[in-house]
């Protein structure tokens, strides 16, 4: 075999990897990326039905219910709250007040939670939950704004 | 006082680096030999004043001297003493302190054991790791400093995070580390060879031991905190695809990349520019796992409190490392010049095969980790990238590389005909396919999943037999030959099938665990029992223990199979007093070909707790095999014709 063609053959070879690579790349993002929404935007109808994503935000003192391995909260982003339903294990430091990742989907208006996502200390709040409050905390401005333009 | 005299100490050992890194390069462009010779005191100056910071670092923890910020936040007078010694690299300050401590022993271990190196070699190397140290003492002196007084003092301290006292503190980041920044010494042969031209196959043997050892660490390391996360996490998971574990991940598969090119570039004089392209890849990895790691742009367990100028320093750094050495590579690289020829089949196809493959699968994980940081810093949402995209993508890719493990081996340098490679391996093909199904049947499932993992690990374990036999198979004499001939294999390569065989061993115990493990969440009150595949755990009641620094309340299960007692397991559910943290310690009895796991979730109604059930079949195979292919590295290092090498010198 000629050297160009052995050349062509491995230079083929690595694009087919890559190829190959990428292909698998986009069809994995297509079905596993998830997205992160707040209660508010579950409220106003933004979040999808029947695909997995990650709602964040504060449990709701009071709010948690468990029955046998099954527990039942609210989670808040201190403007509008969301039920979520749980079977399992609750990690080490959730607690009522603080900070929640949950992932899993939304049906008939409870979010079935797949997985809880634990904080690991006691201080820390989880990304995306403080997100959901700020964006919360901004548009109870507006609204307020808005009340008082209105009047 | 000792904080001062230590932060005395870096400064000084910043002035030091900063000698070390300009004086060789400089006397080495000019061939002064005069000024060369400080490059090796330098560095025996720099190691001892780096560990006589660390050393005052050490006793500020173990005389609980909170007037120091970072043992206050990271300490505690009740804390056992270990985890005291390990609240050193418990936060970002310290671990930073660790990274240098880490970086200027494997300087002086070059130093010790590199003294047959030519003069202007051996100067730029420990020059570029000099300069590789300022950038991080700069760092550590501007915006992390270990050893900042607090005032007023606090009576006690914050505490270790609880999750992070456990044996897996005090061994896991020092070894992780240890690998993580050995690649500094492969990266700092690659830009010495890159500057002095002297690339080839002379460099490429030099490197590879070095190499090597920081792989074995790194592998090590990265099993070790599998393992602690397996028992720690209280969920029994063993890999999350969690950010921090790709950031050590990717270093990791660009050094396994590494290792197998500096083979080919070592027997056969090719792929000079791929080495040296992947020895400066792999480090620049780890400076972009530490970035990951410390800037906080990350969320995850090994993200510390975070200030927005570390983060900004670091990206500068790391800039810098990568876009010079870059640069340097795309100056120098044409003169390297091209190693022998090969032939589409041979083993440098298959070894390159395998490079190719191995920086995709760096490529995938990076870009899973990255994109989701890229999304939001472009404002285009929050999402997370999971393990079910990891799983997707990285898997495919496993398959040709472990098929090429079998192959690779077996192959010969140049060219290889194919016919007889494929009768040569036919068998190995056979017993492949066999013994993945029996296995598949004797767990009372075949899966096609499980069953191409499972091939995947049987056909390694059946190719390095071959391999072996082909080598030591006797031509008439029987035993004693066979004997002879397995002396005379060469430690290295005895190193790279144990290596392999630790590949096939955690391939068998990932599928093993993936397919065929139980979990249960269960309700239960005292006297209840659950059973699981054949297991029976019965819960016999809870009581109140205390420990060092936490009060716990210890669960007694009770375990049997067909009405025989096997074992008893405590889990425990425990609360540190300091910080009022529960904490869940999972209960676990270990075996060869399962594990059964127990931990504790919350108490409910009428006494009755809900118990997490496990069982988990091969699943210390998965951190078994990590250790066989340290130990494949350590055979490798080992190899007579490396010894003999520094032996002359000595």
């Amino acid at each position: 075999m000629k050297t160009r063609h052995k050349r062509l053959a491995i230079a083929a070879g690595v694009v087919l990897v890559i190829a190959a690579a990428a292909a698998l790349i986009l069809n994995a993002f297509q079905s596993n990326l998830v997205f992160f929404f707040s209660p508010t935007q579950i409220e106003s109808k933004e979040a999808p039905v029947n695909r997995t994503f990650r709602l964040g935000g504060l449990v709701v003192a009071g709010s948690v219910k468990r029955t046998g391995v099954a527990v039942d909260f609210m989670v808040t982003d201190t403007a509008k709250s969301v039920p979520v339903h749980f079977e399992g294990i609750l990690p080490d430091l959730f607690k009522e007040g603080k900070g929640v990742v949950a992932q899993g989907k939304l049906q008939d208006g409870v979010f079935v939670a797949k997985e809880v996502l634990a904080k690991h200390d006691e201080n820390y709040m989880p990304p995306e939950a403080a997100e959901a409050l700020k964006n919360a905390a901004k548009s109870n401005e507006k609204t307020a704004a808005s009340l008082v333009t209105g009047k | 006082m000792i904080p001062e005299i230590g932060h005395f100490s870096l400064w000084l050992a910043l002035g030091v680096a900063f000698a070390l890194g300009v004086i060789p390069m400089w006397a080495a462009a000019r061939g002064r030999a005069d000024w060369m010779a400080l490059a090796r005191p330098l560095s025996y100056v720099l190691f001892a004043l780096v560990t006589f910071a660390s050393a005052c670092l050490m006793a500020s923890f173990i005389r609980s001297d909170f007037s120091v910020l970072y043992v206050a936040s990271n300490s505690n007078t009740h804390l056992p003493l270990q985890y005291q010694i390990a609240g050193f690299w418990g936060g970002h300050e310290g671990s930073l302190l660790l990274w240098v401590q880490m970086l200027v022993i494997w300087m002086v271990a070059v130093s010790l054991f590199s003294r047959h190196l030519p003069r202007e070699v051996l100067s730029r190397i420990l020059a570029v790791m000099g300069l590789v140290s300022v950038g991080f003492l700069l760092f550590m002196l501007l915006t992390s400093n270990p050893f900042d007084r607090l005032f007023p003092v606090p009576a006690d301290g914050h505490d270790l995070n609880p999750l992070l006292q456990d044996p897996g503190m005090v061994f896991h980041p020092p070894t992780l580390y240890m690998g993580y920044v050995g690649f500094c010494v492969a990266f700092a042969f690659a830009i010495a060879a890159l500057i002095g031209g002297n690339l080839d196959a002379t460099w490429a043997r030099w490197t590879r031991p070095w190499t090597t050892v920081a792989w074995m660490f790194l592998t090590v390391g990265i099993a070790m905190g599998s393992a602690w996360a397996y028992y720690e996490l209280g969920w029994g998971g063993w890999w999350f695809w969690d950010p921090v574990e790709n950031a050590s991940l990717m270093p990791w598969l660009l050094g396994t990349a590494l290792i197998h090119s500096l083979a080919v570039t070592e027997k056969r004089g090719s792929f000079k520019n791929w080495t040296v392209l992947l020895a400066i890849l792999a480090f620049s990895f780890s400076l972009l796992g530490t970035f990951l790691v410390r800037s906080g742009v990350l969320s995850s367990v090994h993200a510390f409190a975070t200030d927005p100028r570390r983060g900004l320093f670091i990206l500068a750094f790391l800039t810098i490392v990568i876009g010079s050495s870059f640069s340097l590579f795309a100056w120098r690289a044409p003169t390297v010049g091209l190693g022998a020829r090969f032939a589409l089949f041979s083993k440098e196809t298959a070894l390159l095969a395998n490079n190719v493959l191995f920086m995709v699968a760096a490529a995938v994980v990076l870009l899973g980790t990255l994109y989701p940081l890229l999304l939001d810093a472009l404002g285009m949402g929050k999402i997370s990238v999971g393990p079910p995209y990891f799983d997707s993508v990285f898997m495919p890719l496993m398959i040709p590389t472990i098929f090429l493990m079998g192959v690779g081996p077996m192959a010969r340098w140049k060219e290889t005909s194919v016919p007889d490679l494929a009768s040569r391996l036919k068998w190995a093909l056979g017993a492949t396919v066999v013994c993945a199904i029996l296995t598949g049947w004797l767990q009372g499932a075949i899966h096609l999943l499980a069953t191409v993992g499972l091939m995947m690990a049987f056909w390694i374990f059946s190719s390095v037999a071959t391999d072996l036999w082909e080598r030591v198979r006797p031509e008439g004499k029987g035993f004693t030959e066979v004997r002879r001939k397995a002396r005379q294999i060469p430690r290295a390569l005895v190193g790279m099938m144990v290596a392999h065989i630790g590949v096939g061993m955690f391939c068998l115990g990932v599928t093993m665990v993936k397919t065929y493990e139980v979990e249960s969440d269960v309700k239960m009150a005292v006297g209840d029992s659950t059973t699981v595949r054949g297991y029976s755990f019965a819960f016999k009641g809870v009581k109140d223990v205390q420990g060092p620094n936490y009060d716990a309340t210890r669960a007694t299960i009770e375990i049997s199979r067909n009405g025989s007692r096997i074992t008893e397991l405590s889990p425990e559910k425990r609360i540190f007093r300091v910080q009022q943290n529960p904490m869940t310690e999972a209960a676990i009895a270990p075996g060869l070909t399962r594990d059964l796991y127990v931990s504790m979730g919350e108490e409910v109604e009428g006494g009755a707790w809900i118990v997490r059930v496990y069982v988990k079949p091969f699943i210390d195979w998965i951190w078994g095999g990590c250790l066989v292919m340290a130990l494949g590295g350590f055979l490798a290092v080992t190899d007579r014709r490396y010894r003999r090498k520094t032996g002359a010198a000595a």
